[in-house]
């Protein structure tokens, strides 16, 4: 448990190292394009279909994956559940990725960039805006990632001055930290509700901003799961089944809690013989939380989720359910009428791919050189 | 201390419950009501031509382009509303298409441009404030040198007016903005000065809506006087009354709207939707509010967190220091 983070090592530039970078390329080609002739130039976005994959994804999605550090602060910071510690600066890297590129991506798609600033002038502040709320929590929210993380620099660069002084801080830090992604991702949430009529019933429901929540939770659960496996099998790093199937548990209760005021909430409005008319938006919802139950399902029972291989597949069910519903709120269950479709085009995934790609190449490059990972190297520890 | 702890996390709980209460919070927040001086269209289809005389003025007034492509290189032809076109004259028709203002076999012409929403979903959804509603004459109008271009107004909007240029690397949102550069110099919308019926009227809101009642109250077949350009003009033209639906749409739907429709066609027809008289504005906003008012709720939770953070956080340096020195020595609970 209080064993100490150190660099992985090895070599920077593998394979794929170099295939990540060469997305991030051809991503970098269409963001140029965008930036001279405008969005329309790359992008099937129309007036229709306002938000497409940039934000249905690389934000609303995007952001849910990166809840890990959230999640993983709100138990060991909150709740007090010290033996976790060890998946904390791990989930923390990617959340800050995850995060930061979601900032990138909003970058991109907003169209008058140069005037950001407007959110942070007083007088142009809209309290009532949902939108407002959202960018100010997650710019605010990046800042904040990238300063819990900063004890890994610390310790790399050995700035101990720095780091005491960041140590008299850092509880506020971590407090916001748990904060701000509770305010903001409601509020994701929420921010659909203004789309009314719009959105399909088996989505708009006012309950949106809890259930929008309670995915980051679960998704933030499943992705630490997720990443630990994965990392674990191509750092060759200890075995930390144990741990992660404890963090199972935890999912499992949220998960349980979240599909139990879904479809109750589902049913109370009336909407569950429309779930299953055999629509295409009814097969949506179905496959949602088909993927849930599934998840959910492994996660109950010890056995399962002590098993690493179906703890694996319960995170990836997990990650595709959750991811559902928010694209469903977003972009499948969404239709403003008149005739208005939308797909997004080859430049417009590109984008999205490259985005990807960054955070996979930067994480890959972090615990390599900076101490993320408290593992040992199974090599070691034989 | 472990009580308390239970007690805020309940308390955090009980504030999250507040959510999921269906409709129970959304009267935080009264619906707007019309502003004082309120200024406004309306639209009466019976007496539209279709001459389109009020989209050409409409594009000279606010100096927008030709909609040109479709092999089309001459003239102005859009297809709906968009980046280049604030106002436009629709058509329904069915079956043979022939009689004017009637369901089969007949048509009817529909305006569309901005409404001017009493309670404005676009100027709710807008972060930085680029979308305002004159707390005068209720028109709302867009600031570009605010709008950070998020496209919120778009998905806000239930009549999907607002329009994005999206071929333009630092695009703008469209929409119409009732001419208030020419009533600030004391003129109307161009679209109605221009309109020869008086199918589009100009004037106070107040004034409109009497003159809906007046006109919901003619009787079919009699002639009647309708002013022309505007209801103030003293310019007027005798028609015969027509078989209105007895309905005014944009009178009551989602709180009213300032630019109004009459109709002899059921206004579903012309692919408007049906709306209840309450807007989506005030359950997105009324939970938003009753969440963030003042910002009470979330600055409580965050001293809580920072409490028990700073706790948690201290017996876990204490943790390890004492395993420093003893080997052993959970410290946490």
């Amino acid at each position: 448990m209080s064993e100490e983070a150190k660099p992985l090592g090895g070599r920077i530039f593998t394979p794929t190292f170099l295939v990540c970078l060469i997305i991030v390329g051809i991503a970098g080609y269409f963001a140029i394009k965008r930036f001279v002739f405008g969005i329309g130039s790359i992008s099937n976005m129309n007036d229709g279909f306002p938000w497409g994959i940039w934000i249905a994804y690389d934000v609303v999605v995007g952001t849910a994956f990166a809840c890990g550090g959230y999640v993983m602060a709100l138990l060991v910071y909150i709740l007090n559940k010290g033996q976790f510690h060890p998946l904390v600066r791990p989930a923390l890297l990617a959340s800050m990725f995850g995060y930061t590129l979601a900032g990138v991506s909003v970058f991109l798609d907003i169209g008058r960039y140069l005037n950001v600033y407007n959110l942070y002038l007083p007088w142009q502040m809209n309290f009532h805006s949902v939108m407002f709320e959202v960018a100010m929590c997650i710019g605010t929210y990046i800042f904040v990632l990238w300063l819990e993380f900063t004890p890994a620099f610390v310790e790399k660069w050995k700035l101990k001055n720095f780091g005491k002084r960041l140590n008299r801080v850092i509880f506020a830090l971590i407090a916001l930290g748990v904060l701000l992604p509770t305010m903001h991702q409601s509020s994701l949430g929420t921010m659909m509700l203004m789309a009314g009529y719009k959105l399909s019933p088996l989505w708009h429901t006012s309950t949106l901003p809890l259930l929008f929540l309670l995915t980051a939770l679960f998704m933030g659960f499943a992705m630490v799961v997720f990443e630990a496996t994965i990392s674990s099998r191509v750092y060759a790093l200890g075995d930390e089944t144990n741990m992660l199937s404890k963090v199972a548990r935890i999912m499992s209760w949220v998960l349980g809690f979240y599909l139990i005021i879904r479809f109750q909430n589902i049913f109370m409005r009336g909407e569950m013989a429309n779930a299953f008319s055999g629509t295409f938006l009814g097969n949506m919802f179905l496959v949602e939380n088909l993927m849930l139950l599934i998840g959910l399902f492994i996660l109950a029972y010890p056995n399962y989720r002590s098993n690493p291989r179906l703890l694996f597949v319960a995170a990836v069910a997990v990650l595709i359910g959750g991811s559902l519903f928010r694209f469903n709120t977003y972009i499948i269950g969404f239709d403003p009428g008149t005739g208005w479709k939308y797909f997004p085009s080859i430049g417009e995934q590109m984008i999205t791919y490259g985005l990807i790609a960054f955070e996979i190449a930067a994480y890959t490059l972090f615990v390599k050189v900076f101490p993320v990972f408290s593992v040992h190297k199974s090599a070691e520890l034989n | 201390m472990k009580m308390k702890r239970r007690d805020f996390i309940k308390g955090a709980a009980g504030s999250l419950a507040l959510l999921t209460l269906d409709g129970q919070v959304v009267d935080a927040r009264t619906v707007e009501a019309l502003p004082p001086n309120a200024l406004g269209i309306l639209y009466d289809s019976t007496l539209c031509v279709g001459c389109n005389a009020c989209m050409s003025a409409c594009k000279d007034a606010n100096s927008m382009q030709a909609e040109l492509g479709q092999g089309n290189t001459i003239w102005d032809k859009p297809q709906d509303l968009s980046s280049k076109t604030l106002n436009i004259i629709k058509k329904f028709s069915s079956g043979k298409g022939v009689n004017k203002d009637v369901v089969e076999d007949g048509y009817a012409f529909i305006k569309r441009q901005c409404l001017h929403c009493v309670d404005p979903s676009c100027v709710t959804a807008c972060p930085v404030s680029a979308l305002t509603k004159d707390k005068e004459s209720g028109i709302v109008s867009y600031n570009k040198d605010a709008c950070i271009g998020c496209r919120y107004c778009q998905v806000a909007c239930p009549y999907n007016i607002p329009k994005f240029e999206w071929d333009d690397p630092y695009p703008e949102i469209v929409k119409c903005q009732l001419c208030s550069h020419l009533i600030a110099k004391g003129g109307i919308s161009a679209c109605c000065s221009v309109c020869p019926t008086g199918a589009s009227l100009f004037g106070p809101v107040e004034k409109l809506i009497e003159e809906t009642r007046r006109r919901l109250q003619m009787k079919p077949g009699k002639q009647y006087d309708f002013p022309v350009s505007s209801i103030d003009s003293g310019k007027s033209h005798v028609f015969k009354a027509p078989k209105y639906v007895r309905h005014v749409y944009g009178r009551e739907e989602l709180g009213g709207t300032q630019v109004m429709y009459m109709s002899a066609v059921p206004f579903e027809k012309f692919g408007l939707p049906t709306f209840p008289k309450e807007s989506f504005v005030s359950m997105a906003s009324g939970i938003q509010y009753a969440i963030y008012k003042g910002m009470v709720y979330p600055l409580v939770v965050l001293a809580g967190l920072v409490f028990m953070v700073k706790k948690n956080k201290n017996a876990e340096e204490q943790g390890k220091t004492e395993k420093k020195d003893t080997v052993k020595g959970d410290t946490h609970e």
